[in-house]
């Protein structure tokens, strides 16, 4: 029990250290001078999962880590993440509707 | 369960204004706040891949997008994450100086984001795309500009935020004060990848 109140407060006081913040940073500096290489470099029929994979994958990043759903209550990530599912299936729906997804 | 349970007890101890889940009430609402702004931006992402195409008479996207300059632009906010989540860390170990000096580079890299949107929007009139000029356009003035006012009220915030801890006014928990407009400013850069990838990137 003890254990676990301990991890608790050391990981919502401090989420990572500083030096594990600017790493992460560094990891979407670089996720990110590689979709901007997208523009110049000819990916092939990769271009476009490639973008939105990249996309997905500094999101979560951002919302995991600086925002610190990973470490915080998960009622924070259900409150989240409703929305932004909800948000999801309305506008795709809608989008949907209006044969967007039709090529 | 019983480890969770104290988990949340003991998150409780630590600031007040709590809620019978044990949890903020403040970080609740933020974040209740943050996925209802989901729906905002989802509304104005999808009119916008709806519309993209129907330039009209007007310059098509891939005539006026500038991808290196606004590449930079979307690196200025996400450095300006790194710099949040230090003043947030830094509010944490209760060192005033060093929240302070982080939020005002925050405020700096977002003036200046807000800025090169504003020189965006001033080049892309001088070309000929209005607001009214086609459904391309209305529709990319209306996200990006909605985003713009998002960020500048996220500075307006940190400038704020940066008086009242000078004058030390904040009554309660002040590292929750700093984390809540945390959240409020990391959102607007998670919105922005978005609207880089999907809205830049992406051509029609």
């Amino acid at each position: 029990m003890t254990t676990v109140t301990e991890t608790h407060e050391d990981t919502h006081e401090h989420g990572m250290s500083d030096a594990g913040y600017i790493k992460i940073a560094v990891i979407l500096a670089l996720i990110t001078a590689l979709e901007v290489s997208t523009y110049y470099v000819d990916f092939g029929p990769l271009f476009m999962p490639a973008l939105l994979i990249m996309m997905v994958v500094k999101f979560v990043m951002v919302v995991s880590y600086f925002m610190h759903l990973k470490f915080d209550s998960k009622m924070f990530s259900f409150l989240f993440y409703t929305g932004l599912g909800l948000a999801l299936f309305v506008y795709i729906t809608a989008l949907a509707t209006f044969k967007f997804f039709i090529a | 369960m019983a480890d969770i349970a104290t988990h949340d007890t003991d998150h409780a101890t630590d600031h007040g204004h709590h809620s019978s889940t044990g949890l903020s009430n403040n970080k609740l609402a933020m974040w209740l706040f943050l996925g209802s702004e989901c729906l905002l931006f989802g509304g104005l992402i999808s009119t916008y891949m709806l519309y993209r195409g129907r330039v009209q008479n007007g310059p098509h996207p891939s005539q006026i997008y500038d991808i290196p300059f606004t590449s930079v632009s979307s690196f200025v906010l996400l450095m300006s994450s790194l710099t949040m989540v230090l003043a947030v860390s830094s509010a944490q170990r209760k060192d005033d100086s060093k929240t302070n000096l982080w939020l005002l580079i925050t405020g700096l890299l977002g003036a200046t984001f807000v800025g090169g949107q504003v020189y965006e929007f001033t080049t892309f009139y001088r070309e000929g795309l209005g607001f009214t000029t086609s459904l391309f356009s209305s529709s990319f003035y209306s996200l990006t500009g909605f985003h713009g006012v998002h960020v500048s009220i996220g500075v307006i915030m940190l400038i704020s935020l940066r008086a009242i801890i000078k004058k030390n006014k904040i009554t309660g928990d002040k590292s929750e004060v700093v984390e809540l407009i945390g959240l409020y400013w990391h959102f607007v850069d998670v919105v922005w990848i978005i609207i880089f990838t999907l809205v830049y990137l992406i051509p029609s």
